[in-house]
């Protein structure tokens, strides 16, 4: 068997426009999230195991401060205000540890041989960024079939879903470049699950996902309206709840989410190649 | 160079890298044939991989130019990685997909158009003697068939040159055998040009139609299998007294703790 003859033209592409990079960033971004998806259908059983501490927080948790009233959350349920609290924090809890594959593909030559293909480096990184976020989708499938049948009425507009899924693929976009970062930064395991594990906590405890802003020591609040997560907490009550109005508009949250990404892509598309180094 | 000689490939130019204060690679000049094999030999630590990086556009030099299919290594480095090929030293294949899926990926990302896409694939596999066992998931595989896949994942886009870090380490003699051939058979194919390190005499020996040998970032002799032998001056001389003449001589007397424990480190990252 021979391979076909040299044709280096039609692997080069032709004209270097503007309309053939674009094109050629989109076909490359499809190929990392396809091999991504790939990946994930060969051993799914990390998006089931990640469902479980969602599931406790929501059962448990959310049923007891419920019938105790303890927090005071309006004409909502203390469920129904944390159903979206909950979705936000499983997006951030499987999007934080994302950077440990690039940790792992460090270890092994895989990253080299991506970066030595003729990929742009924002388009690897926000590739890789986008892919996080068919884990944060199939949480929020699993926190809403669960909501449900706990008996938390959401809204079910399409409108208001296709919202959902842009808050999630941001807030996962967000979280696993943030990862990515870190990884690059610390290149080993341990250290990159020390820190991660350091950052989790706080990111979740000083943002709105668990009690309203406005239960907040005055001190604390300047720091949750820094942390990105609220921002996602935010726009998925907006979305989530009927005829509930957050903090800010979802626009805006959306706005804040969509910027910070993009910053935190671009940063990570300089420190990446370091990982070849 | 006679009117004979097609122009090199690849060029070097006083190439050079340094790390803090060592200097892992020592301004290198060299060039490179279309369909040349050509060999980099030299103990640990001699600078054989910084000088693939830097080749490859994954490390910036430090001082000195390399142009690659006539491409400045710095200044156009997109041009670069499209005309080249790397197989790393450590595993680059993805053991959670298969064999077809991990070039999949690789075809994609090099922009070989969609109905040529598949053919080229299997094309690939084929060649490298894989087709069988294109669907298995690669954690399955071989060390032998991982290295012919990763071989497989360069080739679907012609490159003009393919690097490759020590290709056959840890592989059976009939696995080695098996890369050896392809490798054969493609620079007859396509004209391509290999460049390979190696720590194996007889690799270096049937392989490369020139070794240049690194001893501590420094190229400290270059030239054709039998130009090398005959260098030392006397009959029957082997390339591993070669190696030693240029290379081994000094190993004992220079910090081999250094390297001892960098080789130990690169065995602690492949458990
Ligand atoms: N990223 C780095 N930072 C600091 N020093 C480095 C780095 N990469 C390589 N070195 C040093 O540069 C020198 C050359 O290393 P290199 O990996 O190029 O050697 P090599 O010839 O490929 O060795 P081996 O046969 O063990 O693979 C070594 O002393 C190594 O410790
Ligand atoms: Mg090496």
């Amino acid at each position: 068997m021979s391979l076909s003859a040299s044709s280096e033209a039609a692997a080069t592409p032709g004209a270097p426009g503007v309309l053939d990079a674009i094109e050629g960033a989109i076909g490359q971004t499809v190929a990392i999230i396809g091999h991504e998806a790939r990946k994930l259908s060969h051993d799914p059983s990390e998006l089931l195991l990640r469902a479980v501490q969602p599931a406790l927080w929501l059962v448990v948790f959310g049923s007891v401060f419920t019938s105790i009233h303890a927090i005071p959350t309006g004409s909502y349920s203390y469920l129904q205000f944390l159903t979206p609290g909950i979705l936000a924090q499983s997006v951030l809890f499987i999007a934080i540890f994302y950077g440990i594959a690039s940790i792992r593909e460090r270890e092994l030559g895989i990253i080299t041989k991506f970066l030595v293909s003729p990929t742009p480096r924002a388009v690897l990184v926000g590739g890789r960024a986008l892919s996080a976020s068919m884990r944060g989708l199939s949480q929020a499938v699993i926190v809403v079939v669960l909501a449900t049948a706990l008996g938390v009425r959401l809204n079910t507009d399409p409108l208001a879903i296709v919202g959902i899924v842009v808050a999630i693929v941001l807030g996962s976009a967000l979280f696993s470049t943030l990862s990515m970062i870190i990884a690059s930064l610390v290149k080993t395991q341990e250290r990159f699950l020390g820190i991660g594990q350091l950052l989790t906590m706080p990111l979740f405890f000083a943002s709105n996902a668990i009690y309203p802003l406005s239960l907040m020591p005055s001190w604390l609040r300047p720091i949750t309206l820094a942390n990105p997560l609220t921002y996602l907490v935010d726009a998925l009550r907006g979305l989530m709840l009927p005829g509930y109005s957050g903090v800010f508009p979802v626009g805006v949250d959306l706005a804040v989410l969509f910027a910070v990404t993009v910053v935190l892509v671009l940063a990570e598309s300089r420190l990446y190649p370091r990982m070849a180094q | 160079m006679g009117s004979t000689s097609p122009a090199p490939v690849l060029e070097t130019h006083e190439l050079t890298r340094k790390f803090g204060e060592l200097t892992a690679v020592d301004r290198l000049t060299l060039s490179v044939r279309p369909a040349e094999v050509f060999g980099l030999l030299g103990p640990n630590g001699a600078g054989k991989t910084t000088t693939l990086k830097m080749l490859t556009t994954l490390l910036p030099p430090s001082s000195g130019t390399a142009t690659v299919a006539g491409y400045d290594i710095v200044r156009q480095p997109a041009r670069v990685r499209r005309s080249i090929g790397y197989v790393p030293q450590l595993i680059s294949a993805d053991a959670q997909v298969s064999g077809y899926e991990n070039l999949w990926v690789f075809a994609r990302l090099y922009r070989i158009p969609a109905d040529e896409r598949d053919r080229r694939i299997r094309e690939a596999l084929d060649f490298m003697g894989l087709s069988v066992v294109a669907d298995e998931l690669v954690k399955n595989y071989s060390g032998g068939m991982i290295r012919r896949l990763e071989i497989a994942q360069t080739l679907m886009h012609r490159p003009r040159v393919l690097f490759m870090d020590e290709p056959t380490v840890g592989l059976d003699p009939l696995a080695r055998d098996a890369v050896w051939e392809q490798l054969g058979r493609l620079t007859t194919h396509f004209g391509t040009s290999v460049v390979l390190t190696t720590h194996y005499m007889e690799e270096a020996e049937r392989l490369c139609e020139r070794l240049a040998i690194l001893h501590r970032g420094r190229m400290v002799a270059l030239g054709t299998p039998a130009e090398l032998k005959a260098s030392l001056g006397r009959p029957g001389a082997t390339l591993e007294e070669v190696f030693a003449h240029y290379a081994g001589a000094e190993i004992e007397t220079t910090g081999s703790y250094r390297e001892t424990g960098r080789t130990r480190r690169v065995a602690v990252r492949l458990e």
